[in-house]
């Protein structure tokens, strides 16, 4: 080619990856027709929990042969482990079946591509979405059990960022799974067969050491079993430093590992 | 080129795609001067829509150069697509939200202010003959709506060049004619058109200069009105008989046009004189079914580059 110089000033868009704002301000738009829905499941099944395991459960754990769960009242013991579980399980339910809405079915991130746009941007800004839901779903679940009584103490406070980010942690990497979907027949397996066991067998419930000697450590390999202890540890007061940054680091290592995944199949999805 | 700009709006020198083994574009050359209509024309896989999705700037090229108002895609990429209009062949519209939502948080993508993105989709409303359904849930709405809306969306940054692949693709023919007419009413405006369709009526109707492509090539390149000159005769005659096959006719009607085409359903003779062939044919002793004498158009350009149909 001749010349490579411009032939106009063409008005300079941000740079790739600068523009997730704009995608945010999509999903604040679609969020103000539906939020309704999604925060009566995102609310209720918490609470459900809470008053089915916590208030009518509870008592008979307290009052039982080996005496319940050393030290804590039992309803105390569950709702930070609730909190944690709760912000996985509405983090991988933002994230399977409109990631691939996006790609298939209401084409939103095509239609977003055609603009200056890039998949970075797309990502990110879906991203922050679902961490606007998951801070919001765990505040009001939080502000809940403080009103109830099931969480108390300054520390508590510090659980909600804790809660938020074991929900990233699973997040980032089911993003980079749902979008390298064909359809949404696989989500339903991981919702059974992924996320449900870990809800209940890593120590939401009851302490993981309950657990046969063999299967102990295998609730530590994700982030929730840390999540939950960690949260615990803060509602409790008995987190200490060391543990706590043992804890976050790993949760971090999910978080970006899954974030680096993610970009790389959205790219191979979306860039053909 | 026939325009006085020094460049050319888009270029492309040995464009190329390949997925895996297959290679969808293969290495074709083309301008688009500012102000024109720039056709694709070609049938189902002939590589209109990756070359599309290449100046569109979200495909990648495997080789070759392109420059979109003179940059680099590879490069500036969302520079590029901030002054580009996209009218994509498949739907992208958000169906769950409103037509004018639609407009709005598109607007947005574009880095336009909430007013300006709110005044704009104002006016688009009424250039798309939507506003009375402005506050509408888009899912319900008719096909050519859906393909209005399409286009004003890709219109709310003000575009260079409007990209349309495949635009009445699907629509009934009363919807086809309002859509062309929008399509003109931007023309008219200096609003630089490129567009792909294997509709030969569409391409004869909206470009200015078209790219005939066959396999990932360009076959031949100009206006509709020189390809037809170029490449085909004045009249064509076309010829039906009572018969399932008609190559056996073949031989039947040679000598009577410059040229004949053999399709299974009848025959075209290519010729200055349609009405005379016909009688020439009648004195021979045949008897068609059909007898029908008509102006050449792309597809019989089409047909005589390739030898097959634009629409299969």
């Amino acid at each position: 080619m001749a010349t490579t110089a411009p032939l106009q000033t063409v008005p300079a868009q941000p740079a790739e990856g600068k523009m997730w704002r704009r995608v945010l301000a999509y999903w604040l738009i679609v969020y103000r027709q539906n939020w309704r829905s999604s925060a009566f499941s995102s609310f209720l099944t918490p609470l459900l929990f809470l008053g089915a395991m916590g208030y009518l459960l509870g008592p008979l754990v307290d009052s039982g042969a080996r005496g319940g769960i050393p030290g804590v009242e039992y309803v105390a013991f569950l709702a930070p482990g609730i909190l944690a579980a709760q912000a996985m399980m509405s983090g991988v339910n933002d994230s399977t079946f409109t990631v691939m809405a996006g790609v298939k079915w209401r084409k939103f991130y095509l239609a977003m591509l055609a603009t200056p746009l890039g998949v970075r941007d797309v990502l990110l800004g879906h991203l922050a979405f679902v961490f606007v839901r998951l801070v919001l779903t765990s505040t009001a679940f939080l502000l809940i059990a403080f009103a109830l009584g099931a969480i108390s103490g300054w520390g508590a406070l510090l659980a909600l960022p804790v809660a938020v980010l074991t929900g990233m942690a699973f997040v980032t990497p089911v993003f980079a799974f749902s979008v390298s979907q064909r359809d949404g027949t696989s989500f339903n397996m991981l919702l059974r067969i992924g996320v449900m066991p870990l809800f209940l067998f890593s120590g939401t419930f009851f302490p993981t050491d309950q657990l046969p000697g063999w299967f102990e450590p295998i609730p530590w390999l994700t982030p929730l079993a840390h999540g939950i202890e960690l949260c615990r540890d803060l509602a409790l007061g008995t987190a200490s430093v060391g543990m706590a940054t043992l804890h976050l680091g790993y949760i971090a290592l999910w978080l970006v590992v899954g974030f680096w995944l993610a970009t790389w199949a959205f790219r191979r999805r979306l860039v053909v | 080129m026939t325009s006085q700009h020094p460049q050319p709006l888009i270029s492309a020198r040995k464009l190329t795609k390949r997925f895996g083994a297959l290679t969808a574009v293969d290495g074709i050359d083309f301008d688009v001067a500012r102000g024109e209509a720039f056709g694709f024309l070609g049938p189902n896989g002939a590589g209109k829509t990756s070359a599309m999705r290449m100046v569109a700037a979200v495909s990648p090229p495997t080789s070759g150069e392109l420059r979109i108002l003179g940059l680099d895609p590879a490069v500036d990429g969302p520079t590029i697509r901030g002054r580009l209009g996209v009218v994509p062949q498949e739907n992208t519209l958000d169906e769950g939200l409103t037509v004018r939502e639609n407009l709005y948080t598109y607007g947005r993508y574009f880095g336009l202010s909430r007013k300006t993105a709110a005044e704009r989709s104002a006016e688009l409303l009424e250039f798309a003959q939507l506003t009375d359904r402005a506050k509408q849930i888009v899912e319900p709405l008719s096909g050519g709506m859906k393909r209005r809306l399409t286009i004003a969306r890709a219109l709310i940054n003000e575009p260079d060049v409007l990209l349309l692949d495949e635009p009445t693709t699907g629509l009934d023919p009363q919807a086809r004619h309002v859509l062309w007419d929008r399509l003109f009413r931007l023309k008219r405006r200096g609003v630089t058109l490129v567009l792909t369709t294997h509709y030969m009526d569409e391409a004869e109707q909206l470009c200015d200069r078209l790219v005939v492509m066959d396999g990932g090539t360009i076959v031949a390149e100009g206006s509709p009105r020189e390809l037809i000159d170029r490449y085909s005769t004045k009249e064509v005659l076309e010829l039906r008989f009572e018969a399932d096959d008609h190559a056996p006719y073949a031989p039947k009607v040679e000598g009577l046009a410059d040229r004949v085409e053999v399709l299974p359903d009848r025959l075209l003779l290519y010729t200055e004189d349609g009405d005379g062939a016909l009688v020439a044919a009648h004195e021979r002793g045949l008897t068609p079914l059909s007898a029908l004498v008509r102006r050449s158009t792309l597809e019989d350009v089409f047909l005589h580059l390739t030898g097959r149909t634009l629409v299969d």
